[in-house]
């Protein structure tokens, strides 16, 4: 079962909620750290990680071969290519590795090449296994890199994925294939806002979803009442406390600081079980 | 020749849009014959990314020599340039006004690209 940890806005507590949940699911479960751009869930464990570099294609050209005809420029969604008069122009940092270009060139002067898109990792302390994606500075699409961590899931009974912020195209990578989302928002204006462009991203995927509200003593109650006029579950509240946040700070997983929370995340492991089993039938 | 100016309007008057890339419209002007074209580059201004790439190529289309616009970033800068067309930075606050400099003598062609790209 793949269990997607998602939120719309930053900072709200993805990795503290994927790191306490594959901490209480123990050795039936694989946390994959699916934020490329900024990967921290191995700082929580930390020992030395295997790495191995992940490439993504990319298009160079044979000028030789080249008709200027412009069907790599037109079919290109990205801008990356420019064809003007006799002259092809690549901006590989635009470039999502679709491999269109190639297809349509009628003469094979465009070719794809590997080119180094970032790093898998894996590491395992204790009951607890990582696998996570640290994309190469300087490199703007991520997709490529999360798919590759997304393929490196293995017979795991549960794998829990740590999804980038936001609702654009890594987000959605991350959370495709899952069987259940659960959002982790603040109730904030902010975390509110930012919630609903999230859940309107889930709803267009089709996904099962449900709310984790963290700092949840702090702020205001309407993201209670939006979850509630919308028929999402509120499947956990986290409280505000500060030796929470301490032991955050020192790199240590919630449920050291906290052991008595350990009992609402199997709760809440068994709730989204069983809500994927009501989907399923 | 043909000169094209970033604009939010459509006429002489219009206000000069500071960016190229996302501007909304070009006014192509023929300093020989007085004659203006409105082009629109409305696609781009929602493009996703590489609005400047798109923006330079349909300046090219019209057979401009020139752009003028308040920045200009690297992408748009690298395509203008292959395509031989000269870019003119400039504050003025209307086209009619970045043409008088222009015509003047006020304004130098840019050697690089004024800005990071997404600037704003």
């Amino acid at each position: 079962m793949k269990i997607a940890v998602a939120s719309g806005k930053g900072g709200t507590g993805k990795t503290t909620v994927s790191l306490a949940l594959a901490s209480v699911a123990g050795t039936d479960a694989l946390l994959m750290d699916c934020d490329v751009e900024e990967p921290n869930c191995h700082l929580f464990i930390s020992t030395e990680q295997q790495r191995e570099k992940v490439y993504g294609l990319m298009p160079v050209i044979d000028k030789a071969l080249c008709t200027s005809c412009g069907k790599c420029g037109k079919i290109c969604q990205f801008n990356a290519i420019a064809v003007l008069g006799d002259n092809v122009l690549l901006f590989p940092e635009l470039c999502h590795g679709c491999g269109g270009c190639v297809r349509v060139c009628p003469t094979g002067a465009l070719k794809e090449v590997d080119k180094e898109i970032g790093e898998i990792g894996g590491c395992r302390k204790d009951d607890l296994s990582l696998i996570d994606g640290h994309l190469s500075i300087g490199q703007a699409m991520s997709p490529p890199l999360i798919r590759a961590v997304k393929n490196h899931g293995g017979k795991e009974k549960y794998i829990i994925v740590d999804c980038p912020p936001g609702t654009s195209c890594p987000m959605v990578t991350a959370v495709r294939d899952a069987d259940f989302v659960l959002l982790v928002t603040e109730p904030t204006p902010f975390g509110l806002h930012d919630l609903t462009l999230a859940v309107d991203t889930l709803r267009e995927l089709k996904l099962p979803m449900g709310v984790i509200i963290n700092r949840a003593d702090s702020g205001d109650d309407k993201v209670k009442a939006y979850c509630k006029a919308e028929g999402i579950p509120v499947m956990l509240e986290i409280p505000h406390r500060r030796d929470i946040a301490t032991a955050y700070s020192r790199g240590e997983i919630m449920l050291q600081a906290a052991p008595e929370l350990s009992l609402m995340f199997r709760k809440l492991l068994k709730d989204v079980e069983n809500r994927v089993s009501e989907v399923k039938k | 020749m043909k000169i094209a100016v970033s604009t939010t309007g459509n006429s002489l008057d219009a206000e000069l849009d500071q960016r190229f890339g996302r501007a909304p419209r070009f006014l192509i002007v023929d300093t020989d014959s007085g004659n203006v074209d409105v082009v629109d580059n409305v696609q781009n201004l929602n493009a996703a990314q590489g609005a400047g790439i798109q923006s330079a190529m349909t300046i090219a289309g019209t057979g401009a020599q020139a752009v003028i616009t308040g920045h200009c970033g690297p992408k748009a800068f690298r395509v203008l340039s292959e395509a031989g067309i000269k870019i003119y930075n400039t504050e003025a606050k209307t086209v009619r006004e970045a043409i008088t400099l222009y015509s003047d003598g006020k304004l130098n062609a840019a050697d690089n690209a004024d800005v990071e790209g997404h600037w704003l």
